[in-house]
């Protein structure tokens, strides 16, 4: 059995959302890590940068992810479960082959 | 009432809690021995997770880590805290919707393949257990130090307590006590801090005084003049010291990201929530928990640090009277002495003491000039930093009485998470699973309580008699489950055409790789003198230490896995509806065990 288009679809906007998420996470842990002598020479909150993202930053980065991964997934979810249901017109997961 | 009645009354006071809960959430069903019947808010399950990860390491070792590392410990508190976007966005949720009860089982019904679900108990027990001794030392050390008893007796304590309340509750008990624990720590944690902050910054939010400027007059910012008194006295500048090597730097924090996220116990956690949207945002949840401590920590070692300085160096930088006299030493200072954790040496015998970087060519030259005669701080424990804090602070007793309960609470948390991973993969996946397919839930539940209670007394053992190598494990473990478990799972769940071969193949390639890593670099089962090359960084493979290989193993699991799945036959179409259908939110209401 494929996958129905309207799976494939929820499916497609749920990984490019988690690939894009995952390249903010890359870049704030990793390139920020890497280059935080860089960082270092500005400043934000009286912090070198590059310390800010240490003791604070990259945790508040990590939870506001987590925060829009979960709030949009759930709209996609909640649209999925309402164009599941008998008698709905589809808008955002297409029934068949389009 | 003196200190230690008032610590025996707080801290028997969470014990009589943690036992209270134990009682009243007994499991009556596998269900709720291993996964507490999955019905736990996800909020709730997010505090739980919190106290369930952080270890005595995180509450006792961690402040002190950052304070003598400064910047270095970045990739200590990033690699911690990242792995959970990894958990939130690429694992929980369809780890949920799958909607079963251990990691193994997953794998082995997502491979069709009890070999893959053996190999993967394997897997998770080789992590688990390197885990647990760490922790189960942590249970010692941390009741030897705040009940004044001896490690033994505190370790049989600390056993008992958790042998009371996970073998009567499982997962059920466990998650419930790991709630009250989390209030314990947190409120252990931040008290102090926030007197501390206050003295010293008149901001009392710790996360905020550690970017404001001291109260003390000078008008400089905390960390300007926290950098300017350690490179005074030759130590490294502390917002930009660094600990390894970028590339190294780099693969270590990865490699406890993925480790976060294929460790079993925290996995399993995310089993407990009703929905599959709980999951995600329980992940979330989680990492509010323990974001509320991992940002106060850098605040506690920055400050601490200052105030270690201040108290030893009183004035000028070489002038006689400049230096603390011994005989004027502090309280805090004689009754951490008593304990071994500080040491002090009247070197140059001016009954002064010089606490400065020796190591420093320059700075040493410059003390030759003082007449100073080395660093007379022979030892200054990390964990100073953390356990004399109220005391440094002079904060009441009631809150030194806190601190311990709090320790304790870490400790006794993580210890209880991790014997319910193995002790399951053991009744569940071994017995339930493979070898005894026909037995009942209640045989199945008694099983599970029998292996908890031998888990606990293997640990035991372990925790008694400390292998050589106990320190520093604990980063091996994390190297060990993201190089096998974590791979396995995202490649089950992200790759359809993933089959048995492939993935029983990488999980040894994986784990195999970051063991042999390890054992080359610090001995065959970390005997001394069979390691063939030595422990030193030319030695190191691109430079990278040992600790850190779980993500090269990692990457070797991936590329096995692959190979090899290309090279065999494709899995069968009922697995591949298994995929789809953990991909859907189709029933994501109702996910049931």
């Amino acid at each position: 059995m494929q996958p129905k288009p309207a799976q494939r679809a929820y499916w497609q906007r749920n990984t490019r959302l988690t690939v894009a998420l995952l390249c903010v996470w890359f870049i704030s842990t990793f390139v920020a890590g890497y280059f935080a002598d860089e960082l270092n020479r500005f400043t934000l909150f009286n912090f070198p940068f590059g310390f800010y993202l240490f003791a604070q930053g990259s945790l508040l980065i990590y939870l506001i992810i987590i925060g829009i991964y979960v709030s949009y997934m759930n709209r996609l979810d909640r649209d999925w479960v309402r164009e599941s249901a008998p008698g709905e017109p589809r808008t955002r997961f297409p029934s068949s082959g389009e | 009432m003196d200190l230690k009645t008032l610590t025996y009354i707080v801290v028997g006071a969470t014990f009589a809690l943690y036992l209270g809960i134990a009682f009243w959430a007994r499991a009556g069903s596998t269900g709720e021995f291993y996964v507490a019947g999955g019905g736990i808010h996800p909020i709730a399950n997010g505090m739980a997770t919190g106290a369930d990860w952080m270890s005595a390491a995180s509450f006792i070792s961690m402040a002190g880590l950052i304070a003598y590392n400064g910047y270095g410990a970045s990739l200590f508190l990033m690699g911690w805290t990242g792995g959970y976007v990894l958990l939130a966005m690429l694992l929980a949720p369809y780890l949920r919707k799958f909607g079963k009860f251990t990691v193994p089982e997953f794998i082995g019904d997502r491979f069709y393949s009890n070999t893959a679900r053996i190999v993967a108990v394997v897997c998770l027990i080789l992590a688990s257990i390197t885990y647990v001794i760490g922790q189960m030392k942590g249970v010692g050390v941390a009741f030897s130090r705040f009940l004044e008893v001896d490690y033994d007796t505190g370790l049989y304590i600390g056993m008992a307590l958790v042998f009371f309340y996970a073998t009567l509750g499982g997962m059920k008990g466990i998650t419930y006590t790991q709630i009250a624990q989390y209030v314990v720590l947190i409120f252990a944690y931040t008290i102090p801090a926030m007197f501390i902050s206050m003295n010293l910054t008149g901001n009392p939010l710790p996360q905020l005084g550690l970017g404001s400027t001291m109260a003390d007059g000078s008008g400089m910012t905390l960390l300007a003049k926290l950098n300017l008194v350690v490179t005074e006295l030759g130590f490294k500048e502390y917002t930009t010291q660094t600990i390894a090597g970028r590339l190294d730097m780099f693969v270590y924090t990865l490699s406890l990201m993925i480790g976060t996220a294929g460790l079993p116990h925290v996995i399993v956690r995310f089993f407990t929530v009703p929905k599959v949207s709980d999951a995600r945002s329980s992940a979330g949840w989680a990492l509010v928990f323990i974001a509320i401590l991992y940002t106060t920590a850098p605040a506690v070692g920055a400050m601490a640090r200052l105030n270690l300085h201040a108290t030893i160096q009183t004035g000028e930088i070489g002038s006689p009277e400049g230096n603390l006299s011994y005989e004027e030493r502090p309280q805090w200072f004689k009754n951490w002495e008593k304990t071994g954790l500080l040491q002090f040496e009247d070197k140059n015998g001016d009954g002064r003491i010089q606490y400065y970087n020796d190591k420093n060519p320059e700075m040493a030259a410059k003390a030759e000039g003082f007449g100073w005669k080395g660093n007379e701080m022979v030892k200054v424990d990390r964990d100073i930093i953390v356990l004399a804090n109220p005391e440094i602070a002079k904060l009441p007793h009631w809150v030194i009485a806190l601190v311990a309960a709090g320790g304790l609470a870490a400790a006794l948390s993580t210890a209880a998470g991790l014997l319910l991973a193995i002790s399951s993969a053991i009744s569940h996946d071994l017995l339930k699973g493979v070898f005894m397919k026909g037995i009942s839930e209640k045989s199945e539940l008694r099983a599970g309580r029998i292996s908890m209670a031998g888990a606990i007394v293997v640990a035991g053992y372990l925790g008694l008699n400390p292998p050589g190598f106990a320190a520093g494990t604990v980063a091996i473990a994390f190297g060990l489950a993201g190089a096998s478990i974590f791979p396995a799972l995202m490649l089950g769940i992200f790759y359809k055409r993933m089959n048995k071969e492939g993935a029983i193949a990488g999980m040894i390639a994986g784990i195999s790789v970051t063991m042999l890593y390890v054992f080359q670099h610090k001995g065959i089962l970390f005997i001394k003198g069979t390691e063939f090359l030595g422990d030193l960084g030319p030695n190191w493979f691109l430079g990278i230490q040992p600790n850190a290989f779980g993500a090269i193993g990692a990457i070797v699991n991936f590329a096995v896995a692959i190979m090899v799945a290309k090279m065999t036959v494709e899995p069968p179409q009922h697995i591949q509806d298994l995929v789809e259908s953990i991909r859907t939110p189709r029933g994501a209401g109702g996910a049931t065990h």
